[in-house]
């Protein structure tokens, strides 16, 4: 509600088109910038601001933002009473003194008692400044704090640094502008249409002035109504060609903050273009000309595209003709770069690898290759001796020799996000087998949590070779991801690790595989030496990416996860099973309190000191005094063997089952049994017997990681 | 400022020196021209409608970049026959770089329904010098906007004259050119030429660095500059033609970088020696 307190405010920063890349999170952070200078100044109490942003402009608009701050009242304490009035109840020199500082007469001083006695005190208000005055103060200082990518100056050195030249302010407040210049550009109230269907000097008055009138000048500032607009006509288009879009969320963003007043338009090609694989023309479409795909029904490639221009309509049909011969010299260089790349086979490409470096210690592609080969053939190996008949050395031997070579052809130079689908595009075409070309194709993925994996058992046994060696050769030269700087990405390979393994629940021991890109490290002609501290950085560099994919991926709490990984984290397929267990078991009555008994267990442990010092070979029953002692030993032991079968047989849930059942037993024990008896072997013997306790029983999940309720309090 | 193109190969009209050595320092300038521009790599035998081996830029500085400088380019559109309201003009980001001249800026290229037409570009550093005030540089591709105006699909289809195609005057050059650049240049010959260029260019620079105070004034920096545009053009050769590792292709540009910024910082030095001088001249002149 507007009020006689509050009162509309607008501000539009007009620029030279800024990156649409770049405006979402520009809009963003205007928000949070404004409502930090709003809020801390009083001026918003909870209203809400808007943000509004095409390319040429940024804008902010709140309906409610108050005239002025509220007056602040203060009491200031003085002197204390006793000081500031003589016998006779009169004001000292010090009451005066203090009045004066205050700038109120003596008489309205008054007094306020404190923890140490009473004071004088005196009441200041201290007046609010107006929303005017904060606002040409702070709003300069919001431009300047818009972080970007990389900023620029355009009026010198010395001037404003933005992502492109401001050329116009819009600043009012309750329609009045404000004082302020920004660069070379004065605020006003006057706004500019669209570059070329619009009037280049609009006078506003408020935000929703501001809204429709850059609407009637053919701009659509709120970027939602941009999107729904793209997104109906591309449609319309579609359908009306019994077509349907090739969906594409990310152009989908980009189109909608490339222009202002967006319309879609159709445009065809040639369908001899066709023949070049249907990755390709996409690629080309979207990244180079940000065309929107077409598919028949039955999912092939039509031979026509949605473009989306930055106009009302195509009056003449020259915008089309133009996109499409722009389009047609785009696919007849791809058909050049393909032509060009048939001229020998993949493999050939390999000794060019040679000179590319990956990483200038861990050496060339070439170096790598070697070392992806030799551990996804160790890693086939390994599977196919498990029985998994399917895993094939010799194909992921070949598949791992050319997953790298397209990186030296043409069309990956040009195209370079499609390394790996190029690859394996031109394997098919070359009559490799399947089972490679399909695997040089996935080996990338995945390319996040979201990504699927490697299609085949062969692209999955390339995919963590090729991960492996990253992880382990940059880890061992000292390249760890920090903060948002993991330039070789590091941390997307541990995640593909990770969800490999998980996904296809094939054997891989994270520990060995470590072991086993350090050695093909050290055996290569560089000779880089994998040091254990190093090995144990990358095991739990991809631990903690198993954390963060089980918690996301499964939904596993992190004392669930964490319990699981201590009692073994080699095998992350058996640990999930572990995990699963616990999650179900936890909810059993005996679970939590016997996880409470065995953190007690462990501190006792602790503060008893180093095992040397009291552990004995084995438990010894002549020393046992109590009757709960003996009781706990036998059952112990009993459970022991049934767990041990259950673990081998990887009956984990029963497993469990059977140790929370020991719950009473331990219960007993500490009710009835002092750990800590006078006779020195009697209380080895009790160590003894509680350490064996929490050994035997934290090999499927360790307990004492389990946060229970009375911890969560 | 109307200026003629640089008689040395260069791979952009920006290595030119009106451009590469008028936007440093402090006074302002104006200028434009054609300038033929070889790159190697993108030679195409002559088959591709639009891109090519040596196509012709026509550039303009203008030094510092006036406030309508936007409107100022659309209208230079508006006067070679284009109707912006019916055709599909944007700006869309394009931050310009050439490593191998140290030289930096941020602006877009303009595309034209879908089409490249011009690079756009608020110049932030030149030799490694940073610019103020800031020059704004326009590079128009004027072997695709003729095509687009005449209305063709190639630019070999372009009416160079009334009784002259483009590809009556250039195919064959293309063509021969792709040839040499991707089969024929010898790499052991164009390393040695590199090398020996970026020899004089170093041997000169360093002359000019050990000169005694005040003697600068007619050193030859331009010839160093000379070499240093052959250093660049011999490096795209090299690169076209498929010889040099990722490494080596960083360490190559890293050494004309180091040429160019030198270049560019002696230049600076040799204008304020002749600053000074003229200064004392009037000086002396008024006593």
């Amino acid at each position: 509600m507007k009020t006689r307190e509050t009162t509309d405010f607008l501000f539009e920063l007009g620029c030279e088109e800024i990156p649409a890349g770049m405006l979402p999170g520009a809009m963003k952070e205007l928000k949070v910038i404004l409502d930090k200078y709003l809020g801390a100044h009083n001026l918003t109490s909870g209203a809400h601001i808007e943000v509004y942003g095409s390319p040429r402009r940024l804008a902010a608009s709140c309906e409610t933002l108050k005239i002025k701050q509220p007056d602040e009242i203060k009491d200031i304490t003085g002197p204390p009473k006793s000081v500031a009035y003589d016998a006779s109840g009169r004001p000292t020199r010090a009451a005066e003194s203090f009045a004066q500082k205050m700038n109120i007469p003596v008489d309205e001083l008054s007094t306020v008692t404190t923890a140490k006695g009473e004071y004088l005190s005196a009441r200041q208000v201290i007046r609010g400044r107006s929303a005017k005055e904060i606002l040409e103060e702070v709003l300069p200082r919001t431009v300047a704090e818009i972080p970007w990518p990389r900023s620029m100056y355009w009026t010198g050195m010395s001037g404003l640094h933005f992502i492109r030249p401001i050329r116009w302010v819009v600043a009012l407040l309750g329609g009045k502008p404000l004082k302020m210049v920004l660069g070379d550009a004065s605020a006003g109230d006057r706004t500019s249409g669209h570059r070329f269907l619009g009037k280049s000097s609009v006078p506003v008055k408020n935000a929703s002035d501001y809204v429709q009138k850059l609407k009637a000048n053919y701009v659509l500032v709120r970027p939602e109504d941009r999107k729904k607009k793209i997104e109906g006509e591309l449609r319309r288009l579609a359908a009306a060609q019994g077509l349907r879009i090739h969906e594409d969320a990310n152009l989908m963003g980009m189109v909608t903050y490339l222009n202002e007043y967006p319309t879609a338009i159709m445009g065809g090609f040639n369908p001899s273009f066709l023949e070049l694989p249907e990755e390709i023309l996409v690629t080309v479409m979207r990244d180079h000309q940000k065309y929107f795909a077409l598919e028949r029904k039955n999912g092939t490639l039509a031979p026509n595209f949605l473009a989306v221009i930055n106009l009302d309509q195509d009056k003449a049909g020259l915008i089309r003709a133009g996109h499409e011969r722009v389009l047609r010299a785009r696919f007849a260089d791809a058909r050049f770069f393909w032509e060009t790349d048939q001229k020998c086979r993949l493999a050939d490409y390999l000794p060019k690898l040679a000179a590319v470096t990956y990483q200038e210690k861990l050496g060339s592609y070439g170096e790598k290759v070697d070392r992806i080969r030799e551990l996804a053939r160790w890693l086939s190996e390994q599977w196919f001796a498990s029985g998994i008949s399917h895993a094939s050395v010799g194909a992921a031997d070949r598949a791992a020799e050319l997953c790298k070579c397209d990186l030296v052809t043409e069309m990956v130079r040009e195209f370079t996000e499609l390394q790996g689908i190029v690859g394996g595009l031109y394997a098919k075409y070359q009559e490799e087998p399947e089972d490679v070309s399909v695997a040089v194709y996935d080996h990338y993925k995945p390319a996040g949590l979201e990504d699927a994996i490697p299609r085949n058992i062969t692209g999955q046994a390339v995919s963590l070779a090729d991960k492996f060696d990253s992880l382990v050769g940059c880890f061992s030269v000292g390249l760890i991801p920090s903060g948002s700087s993991d330039p070789f990405a590091l941390r997307r390979a541990a995640i593909g690790i990770v969800k490999i393994i998980l996904e296809t629940k094939l054997p891989v021991s994270l520990s060995m595989s470590i072991g086993r890109a350090g050695r093909a490290l050290g055996r290569g002609s560089r000779k880089i030496a994998v040091s254990q501290a190093v090995e144990k950085q990358v095991l739990e560099f991809l631990l903690d990416r198993a954390r963060f994919v089980l918690k996301e991926t499964a939904g596993f709490a992190y004392d669930e996860i964490n319990a699981a990984l201590s009692a073994g984290k080699d095998d992350l397929v058996d640990a999930v099973r572990r995990m699963e267990a616990v999650r179900t078991i936890r909810k059993t009555k005996n679970f939590e309190p016997l996880a409470v008994s065995f953190k007690r267990i462990q501190k006792i442990l602790e503060k008893a000191g180093p095992e040397a010092a009291w552990k004995l070979a084995g438990v010894r029953s002549e020393l046992f005094s109590e009757e709960a002692e003996r009781d706990l030993h036998m059952r112990a032991a009993a459970l022991t063997k049934e767990v041990d079968q259950q673990k081998r047989v990887g009956r984990y849930r029963d497993a469990l089952q059977g140790i929370a059942g020991l719950r009473p037993a331990v219960d007993r024990f500490f009710e009835e049994v002092m750990v800590n008896a006078e006779d020195e072997q009697v209380r080895k013997n009790r160590l003894t017997l509680l350490s064996g306790l929490l050994s035997e029983f934290s090999t499927i999940a360790d307990f004492s990681e389990i946060v229970t309720a009375e911890q969560g309090k | 400022m109307i200026q003629q193109p640089y008689d040395v190969e260069v791979g952009a009209g920006t290595m030119h020196p009106e451009t590469f050595l008028r936007v440093l320092g402090p006074d302002p300038y104006r200028v434009a021209y054609v300038q033929p521009s070889r790159r190697p790599a993108d030679g195409r035998y002559g088959e591709n409608p639009n891109r090519l081996f040596k196509h012709h830029q026509l550039q303009v500085i203008l030094k510092p970049s006036p406030p309508d400088i936007q409107a100022l380019y659309l209208n230079s559109l508006r006067a070679i026959g284009l109707d912006l309201a019916a055709h599909d003009v944007r700006f869309e980001e394009d931050n310009w770089e050439s490593p191998t001249l140290g030289a930096w800026g941020m602006g877009w290229q303009v595309l034209l329904d879908g089409l490249e037409i011009t690079q756009f570009t608020y110049f932030q550093q030149s030799g490694g010098i940073d610019l103020d005030p800031v020059p704004a540089e326009l590079t128009y591709g004027l072997d695709r906007i003729c095509a687009y105006l005449q209305g063709v699909d190639s630019v070999y289809d372009v009416r160079w004259s009334d009784d002259q195609s483009y590809a009556q005057v250039r195919l064959l050059e293309e063509q021969e050119f792709s040839a040499y650049n991707f089969e024929y240049a010898d790499p052991v010959i164009t390393r040695k030429l590199f090398e020996l260029h970026e020899r004089e260019a170093g041997d000169l620079l360093e002359a000019f660095e050990r000169r005694a105070k005040g003697t600068g004034r007619r050193f030859p920096i331009l010839g160093a500059y000379d070499h240093c545009l052959k250093c660049s053009h011999l490096f795209n050769l090299l690169d076209a033609r498929g010889v040099i590792s990722t490494t080596e292709r960083a360490q190559l540009i890293g050494r004309i970088r180091q040429i160019a910024c030198r270049v560019a910082v002696d230049f600076l030095a040799q204008q304020a020696e002749a600053r000074s001088a003229t200064a004392a001249g009037i000086a002396e002149v008024s006593l």
